[in-house]
């Protein structure tokens, strides 16, 4: 059987980006389908299931204790020699999700709103009229599906195809991304499952990270990203870790999962006729910490709006489609790049130095610091780095800062 | 030199379908396709690759 369907909009990809943009289409009278490949929503988790506070501000998103199982109240960062620098919040900095449930409960909003969604549908080709993206060609368990729009989404995530069907050139460099791989662990022994740990280490993970995200008291999300151009795999030393470390012994791994991130390569141009590309198919992750829900679902936002001008304006040309290039970089783009320019600072680091740095700020320092927009000299004089030089120096030339200022 | 899936080892996550500089990997509803006729052995797939599931080897 070969059917045809026609939708205002035809978004590729049921995530964070896919489900949030197809409920807020409808709410602005669009009809909208989301297109998974997947078989249940939520499934496979490819997440380390952490969203800080500033998410559900920002989105107006109210943590629900179906999917926001657990709470966070900072983060305790250790180096590799084991120096632990901890900040800690007397409220709430954040929850530990059950992915699986938070996309469940976005795909019932999106359903409540007026959007469809189907599972179990692979898009394997691209529908165009002249320029124009016009919809996609699918298979459907089983069955040949057509779906045509006015607009095609690609929310179809870091393994991003359906950009490129469309002349988008959206695939990731290997210097900027990360390697991800993550189990869940039960029976874990953990002191304080109120803080999100961080271990850093030349031999820990280059250029990345293992972290504990606690969902419970014995129970946390153990993972680890490093550079994709590592020539061992992110398996290799996630492992190595999980034997070695006290709070991992005699606990279990319930679930396996990773993935590729996008630390960087934010795309100038999401756009072309007919087509828009949000969430890691765009490259919008956070170069630091490689969260990318939340900024997905923010960008997702700004994408809506302007596509749903277009839409009713009856013109989804590049020209039009671009003020979401434009709107999105002020909000987010260029910030995140100031990002990238820390994170290639990091890279840079000896383990050495990581001690020194570990030992040249407290806590509430380094929090200061990530909640300026600038990061001066003078400020960074008044920490114990003003005894390093060459590190001020190295610091100082990646956060921009004018070493004489 | 051509990608090749180990698929014991592969655990479906599509980080190599993200970097492949021409398109020759897809992740479908269950698997790794490889398209050998696009592949140019470049081994960004197996660097990335998480598991250790994909390799670049010699071959047709
Ligand atoms: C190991 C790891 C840990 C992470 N930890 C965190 C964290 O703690 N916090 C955080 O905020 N972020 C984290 N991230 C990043 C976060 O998971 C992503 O940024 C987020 O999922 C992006 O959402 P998205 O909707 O853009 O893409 P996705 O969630 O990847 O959704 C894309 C969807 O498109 C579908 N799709 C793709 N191609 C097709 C096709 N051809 N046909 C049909 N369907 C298709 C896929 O099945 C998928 O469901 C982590 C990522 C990894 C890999
Ligand atoms: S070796 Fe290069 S071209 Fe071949 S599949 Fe892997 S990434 Fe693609
Ligand atoms: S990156 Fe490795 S584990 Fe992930 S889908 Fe590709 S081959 Fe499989």
């Amino acid at each position: 059987m070969f059917e045809k369907t026609d939708y205002d909009v035809v978004i590729v990809g049921g995530g964070p980006a896919g489900l949030w943009s197809a409920r807020k289409f409808a709410e602005e009278g669009l009809s909208a389908i989301v297109i998974d490949k997947k078989q249940e929503i939520g499934v496979p988790v490819r997440c380390g299931e952490g969203l800080g506070n500033t998410w559900f501000n920002r989105l107006n998103l109210t943590p629900d204790p179906d999917w926001a199982v657990q709470e966070m109240y900072g983060a305790a960062l250790w180096s590799p020699s084991g120096k632990k620098l901890e900040i800690r919040f007397p409220e709430v900095s954040g929850y530990l999700l059950e992915r699986r449930i938070f996309e469940k409960d976005l795909a019932r909003r999106a359903a409540r709103a007026g959007a469809e969604i189907v599972t179990k549908t692979y898009v394997t080709d691209a529908i165009k009229e002249g320029t124009f993206a016009r919809g996609v060609k699918a298979r459907m368990q089983g069955e040949k599906v057509e779906f045509t729009g006015k607009l095609v989404v690609a929310a179809d995530g870091f393994e991003s195809t359906i950009g490129r069907m469309f002349g988008l050139q959206n695939q990731q460099t290997l210097y900027h991304s990360d390697s991800g791989y993550e189990y869940e662990m039960a029976g874990l022994k953990m002191d304080d499952p109120d803080l999100i740990h961080l271990y850093f280490g030349n031999e820990v993970a280059p250029r990345g990270y293992v972290w504990i995200f606690p969902k419970g008291k014995d129970y946390a999300n153990v993972g680890i990203g490093i550079g994709a151009d590592n020539p061992k795999t992110a398996k290799y030393y996630l492992d190595k870790w999980v034997n070695s470390s006290p709070v991992c012994k005699g606990a279990s791994i319930v679930q396996v999962n990773g993935g590729g991130i996008p630390v960087g390569g934010m795309l100038k141009n999401m756009v072309g006729d007919g087509i828009m590309l949000v969430g890691d198919a765009a490259h919008q992750v956070s170069p630091i910490h490689g969260g990318g829900m939340g900024l997905a679902m923010e960008a997702s936002n700004v994408m809506v709006e302007v596509a749903a001008k277009a839409i009713k304006a009856g013109n989804v040309s590049e020209a039009a489609l671009s003020e979401y290039n434009t709107t999105w970089w002020n909000l987010r783009g260029y910030e995140l790049e100031k990002l990238v320019r820390i994170r290639q600072l990091f890279e840079k680091l000896t383990d050495k130095d990581m001690e020194t740095f570990a030992a040249a700020f407290t806590g509430p320092e380094l929090l200061k610091f990530a909640y300026s927009d600038k990061i001066t000299s003078a400020a960074l004089a008044t920490t114990k780095l003003i005894k390093h030089p060459s590190l001020l120096k190295l610091a100082l030339k990646y956060l921009d800062a004018d070493p004489k200022e | 030199m051509k990608a090749q899936c180990n698929t014991d080892k592969c655990i479906y996550c599509g980080a190599c379908v993200g970097v492949c500089p021409v398109g020759a990997l897809t992740l479908d509803e269950t698997r790794i396709v490889i398209d050998k006729k696009k592949c140019i052995g470049c081994g960004a797939c197996a660097k990335i690759c998480p598991a250790g599931a994909m390799t670049v080897k010699e071959g047709e």
